[in-house]
């Protein structure tokens, strides 16, 4: 038999945690946490989201006339083939995955190369929550509320030489913690990548959480890439490597299936991929009777079509 | 007595298959109305796909009756072949409705597209064709009428398994293997056939039996 120590509580004694968590929303709510601290957790979000809180600030500039999906549906569809190919296996697999310590080699055209601790290379930057609509060459869209900074502020404080004109983003490869990388659907690891004034975009996104929330493993734990104006496949999830090139790198999904992927990949109505049609998506959250919707060009985000300008989009798709 | 006893089994087997066939669809239309959440975040594609492999699903075990039959030398699996075909044919219609009414909300242009353009389609809306113009035909009265044109039609049911299967090989983005085992089902299924076909000096039953 055990017996219990003087200071010990007793099992009745301990406060469950449904309650603590419950009676530390109600002290934040009190002390308006919504205004700077924590995003607080909308009345949207249906499941309740988890993970650490993350100290982010709405950016009402992005995002005000979409209505987010539920963490829910956001945590439990995913395409993350490095944990599955069923868009349930990311958040059933992605356990595996150990998103601390983590660090990030920046290499290439750059002047401030090496590797740094995941801490390091984010301290300098203020998180903020902008509302994104995710496109997924599939034909269905979510809208998800991230929390990151902006890439182009990380690219300026690495200072890209003058020959830098692309910036690849590697993620993780190890078949220990990814399980879908033991068998070989795509070539690992997964590299995606963006011409230097795509990713220099205002629009172009570092994102570290959702929810206001650390990413969840399955979302692309600890830092990943968001483009919301190209297909879902361009923003790299699971980031442990950026380099700066002078050449396009080759990336994952344009070189498994050149004629049904290519390295652009933004969002167009216009060009349909070879076995289906782009004209219209399914918005997730919409249930069994929801219409389709129409597919906007470029994702809605109209204002980065100057970077294509004088590009025929239905060659460079 | 012996034989009505024989056929009360039958029909007792027969009412048991009827209710597995229809247990996926039971629980489709269950989830639909009370549990829309555990189709989860996209239920229309979630039953379509579910339709569609349902239909694959019951269109091999119904292929998958004549070798039983050439392998345990029973014929009484034949007993079980319209019935089963006919719930194949009833999925994969369903599986096309739910694209055309739901998803697509008879967007005929789009529809038109799809059948025209898209080879993956193509080939599995000829696959739905055969099915229902064997369930059309599947009558016993129409069997008597098309005579020796009968067993030609239904030998249909052979490629419309095939267009199946490749309809859904084709129809994956990257990860071909669950596809691939039902391709590699079909393709055992024709060897046993086939590997009958040369040994056929053995015994064999002259005809299916007739009625179902």
């Amino acid at each position: 038999m055990r017996y219990r120590r003087a200071d010990e509580p007793k099992g009745s004694e301990i406060t469950p945690e449904s309650v603590w968590t419950a009676r530390r929303s109600v002290v934040k709510s009190l002390l308006g946490a919504g205004a700077i601290g924590a995003v607080a957790t909308p009345g949207w979000a249906a499941g309740s989201p988890t993970g650490r809180i993350l100290e982010a600030k709405h950016n009402p500039a992005y995002g005000a006339e979409d209505t987010p999906n539920t963490w829910d549906d956001v945590t439990t569809y995913n395409n993350f083939y490095e944990f599955g190919t069923d868009k349930s296996d990311p958040a059933r697999n992605a356990g595996s995955l150990r998103p601390a310590p983590w660090s990030v080699t920046i290499a290439g055209e750059v002047q401030q190369r090496g590797t740094f601790a995941l801490e390091d290379l984010l301290k300098p930057h203020p998180l903020e929550e902008r509302i994104y609509r995710l496109r997924c060459v599939e034909a269905w869209s979510m809208v998800i509320p991230w929390v990151g900074f902006p890439l182009a502020d990380l690219i300026k404080r690495l200072q890209p030489t003058s020959k830098a004109k692309f910036v690849a983003f590697t993620t993780l490869k190890d078949p220990v913690q990814m399980p879908g990388q033991r068998g070989g659907v795509l070539d690992w690891p997964y590299v995606e990548g963006l011409r230097m004034d795509e990713a220099m975009h205002p629009l172009a996104f570092m994102a570290v959480g959702l929810y206001g929330r650390v990413l969840p493993n399955q979302s692309g734990a600890p830092l990943r890439l968001v483009v919301p104006w190209k297909y879902g496949f361009k923003s790299a999830k699971s980031i442990v490597r950026i380099d700066f090139l002078e050449r396009p790198p080759t990336t994952t999904w344009a070189a498994s299936n050149p004629r049904e992927y290519g390295f652009f990949a933004n969002v167009n109505p216009a060009v349909d991929h070879p076995r289906w049609s782009q004209k219209t998506e399914r918005r997730i959250g919409g249930g069994v009777f929801a219409p389709r919707i129409q597919t906007r060009p470029f994702n809605g985000y109209t204002e980065v079509a100057s970077l294509y300008s004088g590009l025929d989009l239905s060659r460079w798709f | 007595m012996v034989l009505s006893r024989a056929v009360q089994r039958r029909a007792l087997i027969k009412a048991i298959v009827h209710l597995a066939a229809a247990a996926p669809l039971a629980l489709m239309v269950s989830r639909t109305l009370w549990h829309p959440e555990s189709l989860g975040a996209n239920p229309i594609a979630t039953l379509i796909d579910n339709l569609g492999l349902w239909a694959l699903r019951l269109l091999l075990v119904t292929l998958a009756l004549t070798p039983l039959r050439i392998l345990t030398r029973s014929s009484a699996w034949l007993f079980y072949r319209r019935l089963l075909g006919l719930w194949a044919a009833l999925y994969a219609l369903l599986h096309l409705l739910m694209y055309v009414l739901v998803d697509q909300r008879v967007d005929l242009r789009v529809l038109l597209e799809d059948v025209i353009k898209r080879p993956w389609i193509t080939v599995g809306f000829a696959a739905i064709l055969i099915l229902l113009a064997l369930t059309v035909t599947s009558t016993e009265a129409m069997r008597r009428r098309l005579r020796k044109n009968w067993q030609r039609l239904h030998n249909g049911v052979y490629v419309a398994a095939i267009l199946g299967v490749w309809h859904y090989l084709w129809q994956v983005k990257k990860d071909l293997r669950p596809p691939l085992v039902y391709a590699v089902i079909l393709v055992l299924l024709f060897a046993i056939r086939l590997w009958r076909r040369r040994f056929k000096a053995t015994s064999a039953p002259a005809t299916a039996p007739g009625k179902t």
